[in-house]
């Protein structure tokens, strides 16, 4: 486990070291090892270093493992492998944020414009949760699903609305929608940045008691787990770790599908080893999504959302094929 | 004192109510079976004694104090429940799912311990699962499984355990298998065992006490001679049958002559 555990940290810091380098204007060791270490102010290779490449990397590592996170969060408290945060509606909360602060209260797309898609995100994981605890108190996670999916639809058809409506500022939010790590200041985004690893940190001591809970919420009972507080804490990190990544990144889909089962696949069903290697394999894939996404038609770039439906799709369709074996 | 009893309790879900009154007092150090036909509230009584279902009068008393309002972890200390059909998690391996069972020892100060390791490491070997102890449990057999789920609460390591249903997807001889497993627990560890039953001939071999439930009311209750008469089992089925010994062990046996109309 220690080696495994090692080899993926290697892995992701040469991942990084590859999109520090890689571009439209290729960089050698050298070229990384003076920017990040004696770097110079009229130094355009350290400029280019320190300006751009660093803090598209450093979003690309921490959104991806946000994202990969929280889905493999959600696909424990529902117990669907299908599950993801876009499936609870996070995804198309943050867009209405963004889109309403943009268009109604005229908020930059930069700065506030994030505060307001994070806001977006964790209303929308509250009123989900709201919603599907109505009722008899036999609220199973398939209501969860159920009730992201229906104010998923709701969400996106207001977020449509408004955009044809007010067309002011368009561009910007399709770039958004489309997903990207790039073109953000670190000075921007850094409270995100640190934010989503504190989250991560404070998670850890909770990583053994996922496991009572993915063996099903009534074997969970009876060994003595407080169920609904667990799905509520694990709910509440999904929506920051989503909330935050989307505000930076924009709506990335398939990572939080994806990661969760591969990291499953190579480190087993103990959340105490998969979960933190499903963080580590969600901002590598990010990562080698982003740099895939500046060299395919380089010089100009394809949004590195794109790049990831590119790869997510076929994945997901090999993903259902298998589901439909029992308990593939 | 681990006793277990119900005191007028009344459960139901939503607005349908499916005990009504309840009172019940499970002997202690005993095997208890409880019998009755389909819907007849048996399953119900056995999630509310395990705190699964909230009454909605009445209270289940563990120890002397209402089980709704004790700590859930410490409830799991002392008493372990196995659930009808319970979901198999995804890609468990049997060992990870018996040290489920050790869950309500631990917190954040006391972490997996050496007396935990052994704990599983024994209830493996009780159930009999102990060389599938690497395996996924959803590749197992039903047969496996149950006994894999036993382990799990045999680690819990609970003075009482309670079964719903735990042999009714098993081929004959398996079901001999698992209850033998409980027998053995029952006489060796000197657990209360509470469990559901459909097949009367094995209630009657296994049980000590058999409680007989009608319309979410008890219609019998006593020993297997006791209860196991023909006047009862029309009682609690509407089925006439005539009582012989059973062959092999002399508990009483039912054989069924057809519906009572």
């Amino acid at each position: 486990m220690t080696t495994k555990a090692f080899g993926l940290l290697l892995a992701v810091i040469c991942s990084a070291l590859v999109s520090l380098a890689a571009g439209g204007h290729w960089l050698g060791p050298e070229a990384i090892w003076h920017a990040l270490v004696m770097p110079e102010a009229d130094n355009i290779d350290d400029l280019l270093i320190r300006g751009t490449r660093a803090s598209r990397t450093l979003i690309a590592l921490v959104a991806g493992a946000s994202l990969a996170v929280a889905g493999g969060l959600i696909q424990t408290v529902t117990g669907n492998p299908l599950a993801s945060p876009g499936i609870l509606g996070i995804n198309a909360g943050a867009l209405l944020a963004l889109v309403a602060g943009a268009g109604l209260l005229s908020l930059p797309l930069a700065g506030s414009g994030y505060v307001a898609a994070l806001l977006g995100a964790g209303l929308t994981c509250g009123l989900v949760w709201l919603i599907a605890m109505q009722g008899a108190g036999r609220a199973g996670p398939l209501r969860l699903v159920l009730a992201g999916a229906a104010l998923a639809a709701l969400f996106n058809a207001i977020s449509q609305a408004l955009l044809v409506v007010d067309q002011q500022g368009l561009d910007a939010i399709l770039v958004w929608m489309a997903g990207s790590v790039a073109g953000h200041s670190l000075t921007g985004v850094w409270p995100m940045l640190v934010g989503a690893v504190v989250v991560m940190a404070l998670g850890v001591p909770f990583l053994r008691h996922l496991n009572v809970l993915s063996a099903g919420e009534q074997t969970a009972r009876t060994v003595g787990a407080r169920v609904r507080g667990l799905q509520a804490i694990a709910l509440l990190a999904t929506a920051l770790l989503a909330g935050n990544a989307v505000a930076m990144a924009g709506s990335i889909a398939f990572v939080g599908l994806i990661v969760p089962h591969l990291a499953r696949r190579l480190l087993g069903s103990d959340h105490r080893c998969w979960l933190p290697g499903a963080a580590a394999l969600g901002a590598m894939l990010l990562l080698w999504g982003d740099i895939v996404a500046r060299l395919v038609i380089a010089p100009r770039e394809v949004p590195v959302g794109v790049a990831m439906t590119l790869i997510g799709v076929p994945f997901f369709i090999g993903l259902i094929r298998m589901t439909g074996r029992p308990h593939g | 004192m681990t006793s277990i009893r119900a005191d007028e309790l009344t459960l139901g879900y939503g607005r349908k109510t499916v005990v009504e009154g309840l009172t019940l007092d499970v002997p202690d150090g005993a095997t208890t079976v409880i019998i009755g036909g389909n819907g007849s509230g048996k399953s119900t009584l056995l999630l509310a004694l395990g705190r699964l279902l909230v009454p909605s009068r009445g209270r289940v008393l563990l120890a002397g104090a209402d089980i709704q309002r004790s700590p859930t972890r410490e409830i799991a200390r002392r008493l372990a429940l196995l659930p009808q059909q319970p979901r198999t998690p995804e890609a468990m391996t049997v060992r990870q799912l018996v040290a489920l069972g050790r869950h309500p020892y631990q917190s954040w100060l006391a972490q997996w311990s050496q007396r935990d390791e052994r704990m599983v490491e024994r209830a493996m070997q009780r159930a009999d699962v102990a060389d599938l102890a690497d395996r996924v449990v959803d590749t197992l057999s039903g047969g496996q499984r149950q006994r894999v789920w036993i382990a799990l609460a045999v680690a819990q390591d609970t003075p009482l355990l309670l079964l719903d249903e735990p042999i009714s997807f098993l081929d004959p001889a398996h079901q001999l298998d698992v209850l033998d497993l409980l027998r053995t627990l029952n006489r060796e560890t000197r657990k209360t065992v509470v469990m559901v039953l459909h097949d009367l001939n094995l209630a009657a071999r296994y049980g000590d006490h058999i409680i007989g439930m009608r319309d979410g009311r008890i219609v019998a209750e006593g020993t297997p001679e006791t209860v196991m008469t023909a006047d009862n089992v029309r009682a609690i089925f509407d089925l006439v049958c005539r009582i012989v010994p059973d062959p092999c062990v002399g508990t009483p046996m039912c054989v069924p002559v057809g519906r009572a109309l």
